[in-house]
């Protein structure tokens, strides 16, 4: 495992941007890790991936990959994502985004890209704030949770992200917690090989941000906090209807996998006809 | 995915090299004959015309063509698709165009080539939407924040629609830039005759791409004069594109003042040093004049016209028409200005590029101004008027 882990990071690394800026105990090198090993074991060419990304800390990942990579304005990576798929329907083209990035300022283009449903993977890293800018309030973060922006507690109701994904029409739909490794990987895999809008969302502590304020400081705190309120959807099946009403857990799983045609594909099948 | 192009299956597409149309229409045209095969748009008066001809032809020569969610994610998505090779442009108005300030400022600092067509509108605001104006030269000069620079040309007519939408992806690939074409409501939406280039006029400036190997390209580094080879993606060059400070490599260096001084200072130093090439001024000079017309655009009609009706009273009058805006034409104007003691600026706003001008003459003559604001073209007699009698004063703003 680790001798794996090891040939991983010298294939996929960009070794100059070794060390990264993130926090101890931060997840986000974890969703890096996965979604190398995702690809290694789908055995794409990384020559042609192109790793998009907005503004945050989780959306600096592309630059830590040895790969083209567009870093691009807060909240706008899926538009430029829809730009280089549509231009170029052959790459692979990942997204990586934060809760800020994806559903404050780039709600809309996230919604769209679900509805238009053109081949990108978007992985967002949602750690309930905005954690670059000193741990502000997000459309995530849960009612109640403090942040530097909410200091009284947050009043407004949150974004579930997989279901806003899933009614604006995305083909397939997953959220895990950093915690689950395994299926994270899979649930990357997933989304890559789906021809379709594919969206991955990740839970992830951050304790610097989010945790200072919400009893999260600590790294092992925070993560084990995720343990604690998550319930995979076939844990969630196997509870008796009272239970599973009673649940306010996060349900974590695939949620949503459809088949639905691509937009690329059909817009190559509209050319072709005229 | 290279810019291939092919003069034949564009022609076959648009029909007949000449042609009665539209400012709007032309600028597609132009784009096709100017080997783009991007387009990414959001509907707005009076640039909508301009999306509407490309939806319909953009396929037919095996272009992309997408309306986006809003004008944030059309200059997304351009600038996305550029990175893939291809040549990519939008097209939008005032409203829009602002809302595009950030990611042309990311073109810039990423040195992305691209094109985005402005359709004037008045303004601010909504203001009115299908009334001719040039009231966004100052925002195409510094609308994005921090120190920039980039390319704006402003067509006067139908046939200028073409020949500069074409030109602006050549000058785009070659100076790696967000070239903008500020035209106006009037001018997109008149209908004059245009005659399409031939084939042998026709002949795109590629993009330099490195061809050595990838470990020894450095992607930011510019090896031969100031603008680097642009790998496309997927061609196994690995580059990362950021709008943050960035070294040679394309890797963040925010925190470093030699690397940020030294990037920014060749982005616009790539432009900027460059406006002797990229000067396109037209001059009518006459001989013993003393009052001048610097023009652009629209405005310029208005202006050959006074001209005309100065030179039947026997008034000598010279005009020199800006077809290069960005970057200004300092020199040109400079020279234009020697002989004269007075220079009118007629501009459908209330006064933007006539201080680029009377800042390049630097006191040699002075700079009057015929702004007109509300929706009418100027009329050639307010321009006479101002010759004769004196024009409104530019104050600094
Ligand atoms: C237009 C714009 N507005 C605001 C910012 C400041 N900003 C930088 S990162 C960020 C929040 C990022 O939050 P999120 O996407 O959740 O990423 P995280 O850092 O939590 O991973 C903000 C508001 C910006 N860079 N650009
Ligand atoms: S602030 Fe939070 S999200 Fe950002 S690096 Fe630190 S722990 Fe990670
Ligand atoms: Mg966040």
């Amino acid at each position: 495992m680790f001798n794996k882990a090891e040939k991983i990071r010298e294939k996929y690394i960009r070794e100059e941007m070794w060390p990264s800026i993130f926090c101890t105990g931060c997840g986000i090198g974890n969703v890096l890790s996965y979604t190398m090993r995702a690809l290694d074991e789908l055995k794409l060419d990384i020559d042609r991936c192109v790793f998009c990304s907005g503004i945050g800390c989780s959306s600096r990942l592309p630059g830590y990959i040895e790969a083209d990579g567009l870093h691009t304005t807060h909240g706008r990576a899926i538009a430029f994502a829809t730009g280089v798929k549509l231009a170029a329907p052959d790459l692979n083209v990942v997204v990586f985004t934060g809760d800020g990035d994806l559903a404050g300022i780039g709600g809309n283009h996230f919604i769209h890209a679900a509805r238009r449903n053109a081949d990108l993977t978007v992985i967002c890293v949602n750690n309930f704030n905005y954690g670059m800018t000193g741990g502000q309030v997000s459309p995530t973060t849960p009612v109640a949770a403090v942040a530097t922006t909410a200091p009284y507690g947050n009043l407004e109701e949150p974004f579930d992200l997989c279901r806003l994904a899933i009614g604006a029409g995305a083909p397939y739909v997953a959220r895990w917690t950093v915690g689950y490794p395994y299926e994270t990987i899979e649930a990357i895999k997933n989304a890559l090989a789906k021809p379709g809008f594919a969206f991955v969302e990740l839970l992830m502590p951050c304790p610097t941000g989010y945790g200072k304020e919400n009893e999260q400081r600590e790294p092992a705190v925070a993560w084990q906090w995720y343990k604690e309120n998550t319930i995979t959807r076939g844990d969630l099946g196997r509870l008796d209807p009272e239970q599973r009403a009673a649940n306010r857990k996060i349900v974590v799983g695939t949620l949503w996998d459809v088949q639905k045609p691509e937009y690329t594909a059909r817009w190559a099948e509209f050319v072709q006809s005229l | 995915m290279g810019d291939e192009f092919d003069y034949q299956r564009v022609m076959d597409i648009l029909g007949s090299r000449e042609q009665f149309t539209q400012g709007d229409v032309a600028c597609a045209y132009g784009a096709l004959l100017g080997g783009c095969t991007f387009f990414a748009g959001y509907p707005i008066t009076p640039a909508t015309e301009i999306a509407e001809s490309l939806a319909r032809l953009m396929p037919r020569i095996g272009g992309v063509c997408a309306q986006m969610e809003d004008e944030i994610a059309s200059i997304s998505a351009v600038i996305g698709a550029a990175w893939t090779g291809r040549r990519a442009m939008t097209a939008t108005s005032g409203p829009g165009f602002s809302l595009m300030q950030e990611n042309i400022g990311y073109a810039c600092m990423t040195e992305t080539p691209c094109v985005i067509i402005d359709v004037q509108r008045s303004g601010p605001s909504t203001g009115q939407p299908t009334e001719p104006a040039q009231g966004d030269m100052m925002q195409a000069r510094w609308g994005t924040h921090g120190d920039h620079a980039l390319i704006a040309l402003a067509p006067a007519s139908v046939q200028e629609c073409v020949d500069l939408t074409r030109l602006a992806f050549d000058l785009a690939e070659q100076y790696r830039t967000p070239v903008l074409v500020m035209t106006d409501g009037e001018v997109g939406h008149m209908r004059e005759k245009i005659a399409l280039p031939t084939a042998e006029q026709v002949t795109l400036r590629e993009r330099r791409r490195p061809t050595m190997p990838s470990d020894q390209f450095v992607p930011f580094r510019a090896v031969q004069g100031r603008v680097p080879e642009m790998a496309d993606f997927g061609t196994g060059y690995h580059t990362y594109v950021t709008g943050l400070t960035h070294d040679e490599r394309g890797l963040p260096a925010t925190d470093d003042a030699a690397v940020h001084t030294q990037l920014v200072a060749r982005l616009c130093g790539k432009i900027e040093d460059a406006v002797a090439e990229l000067t396109r001024v037209e001059i009518d000079n006459d001989e013993g004049a003393t009052v001048g017309l610097v023009s652009y655009g629209i405005s310029s009609r208005s202006a050959a016209g006074a001209v005309k009706l100065l030179r039947l009273q026997g008034v000598p009058v010279s005009h020199l028409r800006l077809v290069t805006v960005l970057p200004f034409p300092e020199q040109a104007v400079r020279e234009f200005a020697a002989p004269l003691e007075r220079i009118v600026v007629p501009e459908l706003n209330l006064g933007q590029i006539c201080h680029t001008v009377r800042e390049a003459v630097e006191g040699t003559a002075v700079v009057e101004k015929v702004a007109r604001i509300g929706g009418e073209i100027i009329q050639p007699a307010a321009i006479v008027r101002a010759v004769q009698e004196g024009g409104q004063p530019v104050r600094s703003g």
